[in-house]
């Protein structure tokens, strides 16, 4: 054994571009010798990030920004156009047959809807059973045990494992959802939204499932969310991202106390605290623009207050701006 | 001082038909709101908040049956008006605006013609008249060039752009009310940020009441002059904002400001509620939220707890987290 261990997942300039298939008007312009520019959604812009185990790092960003399809790269999910993902120093990649396997189980996916990703035709048992199953990773006999125990760790009783997923709350579905990761001892976890969809009350239990659940089995989380307040408060290290890139990393405390990217002091300005009273709302202006054709330079430079010439024609690059905080932002050049 | 309120809701019981019964989503909500006021309905799903903004505006349809109480608009029930009445009321009056604007605005047809529509249903305005309305109305609510805009369907807008559109059909003849369902629950925070923006302004400029429905106590605590909580159909604490969340006198209040990841420090366990919130079809005995509560005394599981009236709060409790004098 080294004495540095490698981080858990690592990811090195990944893009992921979406192309979309010519139609056939699209492909007789081909016939003809005019190949039209196709129409690509850049999700995932060079993004280079390294998750250490046992670390939660949040992800943070508004809809459209990229985070479920870097999520879901991060996964295995979706495979990326451009770049590298390392699982545990290796590359996913170049893994053989049996370290591909170790790969895809040691790194499991809670999705945001329980509902969309549980199948209503299932009873749980056959929900939580069928890795086991599938990958043979217990003694037939030993499966229902197994399946107990996955449900008292997320505080189900015994009895609902011959129940269906419509017979369930919506917390008790994301629970399921949680359950069915854990079945095959996953190390890493990518959360995608996983409280979203849930009432306050019912929100906070599952948060603090997510925090035990960690304690106990040492996990490492990716956890993206665009629920600030969640984030902050399960979170070790937090990444802002906009339109497929990160444009801010630092510690939780770092972020929440000195952001430095206006994109992330926008946000964190914009989060509804119970604290505070008949606000005057100032908001951003603007919306997130399309991946389609994404702004030149710095792309958050048509929303942003401080916007100068230079964001306008230069793509700002990620750099320390004190020790392990990243930004990336061109005021962070200029003389103050 | 004492202004005639713009909408008084008295015991107001809404009830869901089938097979089995009927099963109450809500039962007795007794709300007032003053003109130009912002109250807000706070709760979980199924705790009756968004039936209660639909049964205000007439909308329960069967199965479902508002079969008590009195909505008085400016003194007059609007359970009384025929379907007739109340339509030249909704739009006009009073408007609404949902959680989803996909809903709301029609495909197939142009921002444009829906928003004409909604002037001239009301009123006989020449149609250059109501377009130049038009654009100043999406103009209110931050669209940039409204003029173009205003020839585009509603799938060329994206979400946060679909309900600013929604909001200024809501709008566009300045009603006294608008009742908001979850307007913002779906959008992100600096979109929601932009749209709470737009309606603080509207609200203070034309002097329009809102009822703001919805789960986020942080957007109510920033928003609303007044609010209610509601718990099982009924609800359970009513107030001042500052007093309501400063110092709530029923646990769940305290619970729900408890839950938030904001209450507490960064990595500590959150201070959950235990169990859920109890289905239509399954209402314990004596006060709904009793199984789950901390504080709950045995009286609690045998009689429900009357409305008690402080000043100007209000809330269903036997056993109050704070004491509420009677004079301040």
């Amino acid at each position: 054994m080294s004495d540095s261990t490698p981080p858990i997942i690592e990811l090195r300039n990944v893009h992921k571009r979406f192309v979309k298939k010519q139609d056939l008007i699209q492909r007789a312009f081909q016939l003809v010798g005019k190949t039209p520019e196709p129409r690509t959604v850049y999700a995932v812009n060079g993004v280079s990030l390294a998750i250490q185990p046992g670390e939660v790092l949040g992800l943070v960003g508004e809809s459209g920004c990229g985070k479920s399809t870097l999520g879901r790269v991060v996964a295995g999910l979706h495979r990326q156009t451009e770049g590298e993902l390392l699982y545990q120093g290796a590359a996913v990649a170049q893994l053989d047959r049996k370290e591909k396997l170790a790969y895809t189980l040691g790194v499991q996916m809670v999705f945001q809807d329980p509902q969309a990703s549980l199948n209503p035709r299932q009873q749980l048992h056959q929900i939580l059973g069928e890795a086991l199953h599938v990958h043979r990773l217990a003694p037939a006999d030993d499966v229902p045990a197994r399946i107990d125990q996955a449900l008292a760790e997320v505080g189900l009783a015994a009895e609902y494992r011959v129940r269906l997923p419509h017979q369930l709350s919506g917390g008790q579905r994301q629970r399921v959802g949680i359950a069915r990761a854990l079945m095959v001892s996953p190390k890493f976890l990518v959360c995608d939204e996983p409280v979203a969809a849930l009432d306050v009350s019912i929100q906070a239990q599952v948060i603090n499932l997510f925090m035990d659940l960690r304690a106990q089995h040492g996990l490492t989380y990716l956890f993206i969310s665009h629920d600030l307040g969640v984030v902050r408060h399960i979170s070790d290290r937090v990444a802002i991202m906009y339109l497929g890139k990160i444009v801010e990393i630092a510690s939780t405390a770092d972020i929440f106390g000195r952001a430095n990217h206006p994109y992330t002091q926008a946000l964190i300005a914009e989060v509804p605290n119970p604290e505070r009273r008949k606000r005057v709302f100032v908001p951003i202006s603007g919306e997130i623009p399309s991946p389609l054709t994404p702004p030149s330079g710095c792309t958050f430079h048509p929303r942003c207050p401080h916007a100068m010439a230079r964001c306008r024609e230069e793509v700002p690059q990620l750099e320390a701006v004190a020790p392990d905080h990243w930004s990336a932002c061109h005021l962070n050049h200029t003389v103050a | 001082m004492t202004t005639q309120p713009l909408l008084v809701v008295r015991g107001l019981h809404t009830v869901f038909h089938n097979e089995e019964g009927a099963w109450p989503a809500v039962s007795g909500v007794d709300l007032s709101i003053q003109p130009g006021e912002i109250v807000g309905l706070v709760g979980e799903s199924g705790s009756g908040k968004s039936v209660t903004g639909f049964s205000i505006f007439g909308l329960i349809d069967p199965p479902g049956e508002v079969i008590a109480g009195e909505v008085l608009f400016k003194g007059q029930n609007l359970r009384d008006l025929s379907e007739e009445q109340m339509r030249r009321l909704r739009g006009n009056r009073i408007a609404m605006i949902f959680q989803d604007p996909l809903m709301t605005l029609n495909p197939v047809l142009r921002i444009e013609e829906q928003m004409l529509e909604a002037i001239q249903t009301h009123a006989s305005v020449p149609r250059a008249q109501a377009l130049k309305r038009c654009c100043e109305a999406l103009e209110m609510v931050g669209i940039p060039s409204p003029e173009t805009r205003l020839r585009s369907y509603p799938h060329e807008f994206s979400g946060g752009m679909r309900q600013r559109v929604a909001i200024a059909i809501a709008m566009i003849n300045q009603p006294e009310l608008i009742i908001c369902d979850e307007p913002t629950t779906a959008l992100d925070v600096t979109i929601q940020g932009q749209i709470l923006f737009h309606m603080q302004e509207i609200c203070r400029t034309h002097g329009t009441a809102l009822v703001w429905i919805t789960h986020d106590l942080g957007v109510i605590a920033e928003l609303a002059d007044q609010v209610a909580v509601m718990y099982a159909g009924k609800i359970v604490e009513s107030g001042p904002v500052s007093g309501v969340l400063d110092a709530p006198a029923h646990p769940y209040t305290r619970g729900l400001l408890d839950s938030l990841p904001s209450a507490i420090q960064p990595g500590q366990r959150l201070r959950q509620i235990s169990g859920m919130a109890p289905s239509l079809s399954n209402r314990p005995s004596g006060c709904a939220f009793q199984p789950r509560c901390a504080h709950a005394l045995a009286q609690c599981a045998i009689s429900e707890p009357e409305l008690t009236t402080v000043n100007q709060r209000t809330y269903r409790c036997f056993a109050p987290l704070v004491a509420l004098r009677t004079s301040t």
